[in-house]
């Protein structure tokens, strides 16, 4: 019982920290730099696109075993852009406040790279439990990524975050941190720091444990963050 | 006419697709490494979003709204564009290969380009007529290809930069793309926009 449980854990985890779309794969920048004005919509965006991963990883591992291979990616998108009209209507709906803020980025959701990469890396492979789990993990993953990056953006550009006043008497808000400029600004700046502490970390372990002769390994690890400058 | 010019420069430089709404960042900083294939790229994009933008208008005015079914324009839309991108793909296959290799997996990854799909949202949400789509979706092409094209000729300058160690690869980048979106933003307020 213990193996497939840390098998599910690590799953829930590998989205959130290791291969987080946003902050170390890269993935779906788009909806990442563009709501991302308030720490609100970024809470918005990141919960519609994790139902909409959740659904799309789901019916796509049921249905793994009865779609050929060839016409595999077209289904995968009609299956997203099903989903994505439910969000869309569903917000419509209930929170029409966040349907107007987000306004054409919920249909877009279903361009985001990170459903279809993880439809096709992950739920075409795996049980419909595990899909589950690859989806809440990467989807909150997402989320905390659109957190930072919306917060980051609000508390210097606004000075406020959630809608709460912080900066009154300490400084004023740069404006341009909510403009389009901005979101390119803070997600450079945050790509850096978790750099730097990833290099940190990498070199501790060298440190500590020696190169266990893993290098394929490294590779991928700091390949992406430009460890060994390309 | 003049409102024709206004779409126009309004996709391209005031709200340049890619600087200043985000869409399209995918293959902006996948492509934009050498000029070559930004102008591939930029070509291919230019393309498939004019055509897609008067196909998705027409079937969203002509079968989607009297049907009430308007609903249905995500899933509708998403599947036009897909179904061009691989008519795109077969085209450039036969006639012009050279260029079929450059682009690679970004020919297939054209199908899930936010700015596509935007553009032929936006021309719906904007009450566009055939023709202002058909303008729009150009346009926004063209602003695309430019931001690609401007990017890359600094991409190609920073490799030769003296980058601090964290900042290299993807932050410098994104810093960099910050600054042209700065530029971008000076256009705020020209000709009324």
């Amino acid at each position: 019982m213990a193996k497939p449980s840390s098998k599910a854990f690590s799953v829930l985890k590998n989205g959130i920290m290791k291969e987080n779309p946003v902050l170390k794969m890269v993935l779906g920048m788009c909806p990442s730099l563009a709501v991302t004005t308030m720490a609100r919509n970024g809470i918005g965006m990141g919960i519609a696109a994790t139902f909409v991963l959740t659904g799309s990883n789901i019916v796509i591992s049921l249905i793994r075993k009865i779609v050929p291979d060839k016409v595999r990616i077209p289904v995968f998108i009609t299956v997203i852009a099903g989903f994505t009209t439910i969000v869309q209507m569903l917000l419509n709906a209930y929170l029409p406040d966040v349907y107007k803020e987000l306004g054409i980025y919920i249909p877009l959701i279903v361009v985001n790279c990170i459903i279809l990469a993880r439809a096709e890396m992950f739920a075409s492979k795996n049980s419909v439990g595990l899909s589950v789990l690859d989806a809440l993990g990467m989807g909150g993953g997402f989320t905390i990524a659109l957190l930072i990056i919306g917060s980051v953006r609000e508390i210097l550009g606004a000075g406020t975050w959630m809608g709460i006043t912080l900066t009154k008497n300490i400084f004023d808000p740069a404006v341009i941190m909510v403009l389009p400029p901005g979101g390119f600004l803070a997600f450079g700046f945050i790509i850096a720091v978790i750099n730097k502490i990833s290099v940190l970390k990498v070199r501790n372990k060298e440190i500590s444990s020696g190169c266990g002769m893993n290098c394929a390994g490294c590779a991928i690890q700091s390949g992406e963050n430009g460890g060994d400058g390309q | 006419m003049k409102e024709i010019l206004l779409i126009a420069l309004g996709a391209i430089l005031v709200n340049n697709f890619v600087l200043s709404k985000f869409l399209g960042i995918c293959p902006f900083l996948g492509v934009s490494k050498k000029s070559s294939t930004a102008f591939g790229m930029g070509g291919a994009v230019i393309f498939v979003m004019t055509l897609s933008s008067a196909v998705t208008w027409t079937v969203y005015k002509f079968l989607l709204e009297p049907n009430g079914l308007d609903y249905l324009q995500t899933i509708v839309f998403i599947l036009v564009i897909a179904a061009l991108v691989q008519f795109v793909e077969i085209v450039l296959k036969r006639f012009i290969p050279a260029l079929f290799k450059a682009l690679g997996i970004y020919l297939p990854l054209i199908t899930t380009n936010c700015a596509v799909l935007g553009s032929a949202l936006l021309n719906i949400e904007s009450n566009y007529n055939l023709l202002h789509s058909v303008v729009f979706g150009l346009s926004a092409g063209v602003g695309f290809t430019l931001a690609l094209i401007l990017f890359s000729g600094i991409r190609e300058k920073l490799e030769f930069c003296d980058i601090p160690d964290a900042f290299q690869g993807l932050p410098i980048t994104f810093i960099a793309a910050a600054l042209v979106s700065v530029a971008f933003t000076g256009f705020k307020g020209l000709f009324g926009i």
